[in-house]
């Protein structure tokens, strides 16, 4: 089963994990940080004591990510030249300055005004705490904005010359590079999904404490919030990754046809295969469950449109298929169980149930971890949609790698999958046991002096 | 063609500069996790941790600078000596993940602390050799071929390489003393100022061993240090080092709390110095110069302008940050 299992294919392979793996902890810490600016907020506005009892809830567990995002983040920091060295060299005259604002617009504004927030709120008083949240929530979506520009420089390349020795060099202005065609799209997208990554974490977690005791306050609360971001932004994100689809059809319509299953080409209205066994050999989608035409509708607004197929791209092109085809179906279909989520807590809102509907409540449990899963097959579904390229069109994979042996390459992913394995694995744990803990339920007496945060012995042994 | 010139120059400065804040920032708390096993546990550890625990991400943050500025500033450097030091920097990558949710993962789970302040002190003393040996086989050179590494998986690992190994972690281990020297008080303190000592000695004796060795290896230092009339600005390092050993000498005969940690720095500064001066002008000795390694003028002055404006920026947040916990930590922690 190792065939072709080659340098280049371990170093796809190992890329494909520690950013994955990285890629969780963000969509949680961008949205968490924001959440928790709120709730700093609510307090410093209303003075109750239920929002930044929840604060204290909710800190520990964005400093237990947070680490994790850390630890990960510096990982992929060295990445690109470890393994993609070709690539580095060849990009990173575009792609480099956009990443050193990365790290001095967002990195450190994070960092610096973490300690504030986690350990700080008795030093600086309740206003400087509030600020120094605030800035770190500014600093995780700042850091979403460079990184994802160069993610889309990379699938919609503009503004850039080759110069003699093969490097990709800045030609037009920075505005056209940071501003490239994919990226106002993949930036909403790509944030959205954190906000609701986060909302149904929140929701998932305040639901399962309804459960246990409805008339939880703090439960009641985070639950109720994070419906509302539920039935707001869930569709609204259908709405936005809609426009991302049609902005990949203009620019990348190869990935568009792995993600539809359009080996071939329709003259006359393309259907939409909403199930099937791609099958890339034989250029056809086994076993497929069609509407006809649909995909025309949805894709070009006109039931009869033509759209060309794989049958149109030379095999070297084109992306694997049936990854990216069941990798866009997850995707879709949890953003589809969200939007529902969301509407059956408007009903329940409007029935006056929402905090004791048992059945509402284990299926936002359920719904808890899908924004997780949704946020990496969407990241599947469009970087292995860009394949086999690592910038569009222009540098292939094979030729972006590092000169290393498939052994060095092979030990270091084994390296990183033990050890990604079990420090975030513990990490998931200790993550669900601050879940478990009952909100609220020992901050009522304390919350007036401790900062409730996550280090402190004394805090440690009443745990 | 001038104006590149100048930036180029300027731009291995802001690197060098990187480097140096990550080392004396990070340097202090990896050397805390290399002191870890020799403090007692409970709250002398607890102390040391807590000293430390607002501020480590900020630091790390200069090696994520580092690496990314020098993806950006030099990208034909850093595509050459990434895939040169792949096993160390690999090792040093998992080692600060084991340390860094160390921070966390320990007041999470008091059950498994041992294993946790073990994986705190393991990543540490891991990192801090691995970015020492990093540094010496960036000084014995490295082999390439067109614009690309064209040695073997095993080039970085020599006796000199090694050596320079052991002497990061002697001098992060002197770091870290003197932070909890300046920083904590009571058993952990005196324990601090006793590793202080033999830290400060095992470190001067790997400064004067590094800069010998270095002399002798292939290229060309002897003669960059010892050639009349260059050893007349060279002989400014050494002379500068043993002075600051010695007024370091005074200020823990003295007691000193927070001096003792300010020479700590300025040895490391005057050593980043000596080794500029070894390097220079190569960013991949012996084979390509910084000139050679240089992004485009216009990604520069991109760049430069952010870096102008954000720098200072970042470095008077900082200073709030260290600000706010300033003094003594406490045994309790932060109340």
């Amino acid at each position: 089963m190792f065939e072709g299992w080659d340098a280049t294919f371990l170093a796809r392979l190992q890329f494909a994990f520690t950013v994955s793996f990285h890629f969780i902890f963000p969509a949680f810490t961008i949205g968490l940080a924001s959440y928790l600016a709120v709730l700093n907020g609510l307090h410093y506005v209303t003075g109750k004591e239920r929002y930044i009892g929840l604060f204290h809830y909710w800190v520990k567990i964005f400093a237990v990510t947070f680490a994790m995002g850390v630890v990960s983040g510096i990982v992929m920091s060295y990445q690109f030249g470890t393994n993609w060295s070709v690539f580095s060299d060849k990009a990173g005259p575009v792609i480099g300055p956009l990443m050193a604002y990365e790290v001095l617009t967002a990195f450190f504004l994070e960092a610096g005004f973490l300690g504030v927030m986690l350990f700080g709120r008795d030093k600086v008083g309740p206003g400087l705490h509030l600020t120094a949240t605030c800035l770190v929530a500014i600093g995780t979506a700042v850091s979403a904005f460079w990184i994802l520009s160069v993610n889309s420089w990379m699938h919609t390349p503009v503004g850039y010359a080759i110069a003699e020795n093969g490097q990709f060099v800045p030609a037009g202005s920075w505005w056209e590079i940071i501003f490239n065609p994919s990226f106002p799209y993949r930036l909403m997208h790509t944030v959205t999904a954190a906000y609701l990554t986060t909302a149904l974490a929140v929701g998932g977690v305040g639901a399962f404490h309804l459960l246990r005791d409805h008339t939880n306050k703090q439960a009641r609360t985070m639950f109720s919030m994070a419906m509302w971001m539920a039935a707001i932004v869930a569709p609204a994100q259908i709405f936005l990754g809609d426009l991302h689809g049609l902005n990949t059809l203009e620019h990348q319509p190869v990935k568009v046809m792995a993600m539809e299953g359009h080996f071939d080409s329709h003259p006359d209205g393309a259907p939409l295969i909403l199930f099937g066994l791609p099958d890339q050999e034989e250029k056809k989608v086994d076993y497929a469950i069609q509407i006809p035409k649909l995909s025309s509708l949805i894709l070009k607004h006109d039931l009869n449109a033509p759209l060309a197929g794989l049958d149109t791209v030379p095999d070297e092109d084109e992306p694997p298929v049936a990854t990216v085809f069941w990798a866009f179906r997850v995707m879709v279909a949890l953003g589809l169980a969200m939007a529902l989520l969301g509407f059956v807590s408007l009903y329940a809102r409007w029935r006056g149930t929402l905090y004791d509907w048992p059945l509402l409540h284990r299926f936002a449990i359920l719904m808890g971890p899908s924004g997780f899963v949704a946020v990496i097959a969407g990241w599947i579904t469009t970087e292995a949609g860009r394949q086999p390229w690592t910038i569009h069109g222009l540098l292939r994979t094979a030729d972006s790698v590092s000169p290393l042996e498939a052994p060095a390459v092979g030990a270091s992913l084994l390296a990183f999958i033990v050890v990604y394995f079990t420090v975030f694995g513990a990490g998931t744990w200790y993550l669900l046991k601050l879940m478990g803990k009952t909100p609220g339920a020992h901050e009522a007496g304390k919350t007036g002096h401790a900062p409730g945060i996550s280090v402190g012995p004394q805090q440690q042994e009443g745990a | 063609m001038d104006v590149n010139l100048d930036l180029t120059i300027l731009w291995a400065f802001l690197i060098a500069f990187s480097i140096y804040a990550y080392v004396v920032l990070d340097g202090f708390d990896l050397g805390i996790g290399i002191l870890f096993p020799a403090i007692p546990v409970g709250k002398d550890r607890d102390q040391a941790m807590n000293s430390v625990a607002p501020v480590w991400d900020g630091n790390e943050t200069w090696l994520v600078l580092g690496g990314g500025g020098l993806f950006a500033a030099f990208p034909l450097a850093y595509a050459i000596l990434m895939p040169a030091f792949y096993p160390p920097i690999i090792a040093m990558l998992l080692a600060l993940v084991f340390r860094g949710v160390a921070f966390e993962f320990r007041w999470r789970d008091p059950g498994h602390r041992p294993f946790w302040d073990m994986a705190f002190t393991l990543g540490s003393l891991t990192a801090a050799f691995m970015q020492g040996v990093i540094l010496g086989a960036l000084l014995q050179g490295v082999t390439i071929e067109g614009r690309a590494y064209a040695g073997g998986w095993w080039d970085w690992l020599t006796p000199f390489s090694v050596m320079t190994g052991v002497s990061v972690v002697a001098g992060y281990a002197l770091l870290g003393a003197c932070w909890l020297i300046w920083k904590t008080t009571g058993e952990v303190h005196d324990l601090a100022r006793r590793y202080g000592w033999y830290a400060f000695v095992a470190t001067l004796a790997a400064i004067v061993a590094v800069s010998v060795a270095t002399l002798f290896l292939d290229y060309g230092y002897y003669a960059k240090w010892l050639d009349t009339p260059r050893v007349f600005y060279t002989a400014q390092v050494p002379i500068v080092t043993a002075l600051i050993a010695f007024v370091f000498f005074r200020s823990m005969k003295r007691g000193s709390d927070w001096m003792p940690f300010a020479l700590a720095q300025a040895l490391f500064l005057v050593t980043l110095a000596g080794l500029g001066i070894s390097i220079y002008p190569y960013a991949v000795p012996v084979s390509v110069t910084i000139w050679e390694a240089a992004a485009p003028e216009k990604s520069q002055i991109f760049m430069l302008v952010g870096a102008g404006i954000l720098i200072p920026v970042i470095l008077a947040y900082t200073v709030y940050a260290y600000w706010v916990f300033r003094g003594k930590v406490s045994a309790e922690g932060y109340h």
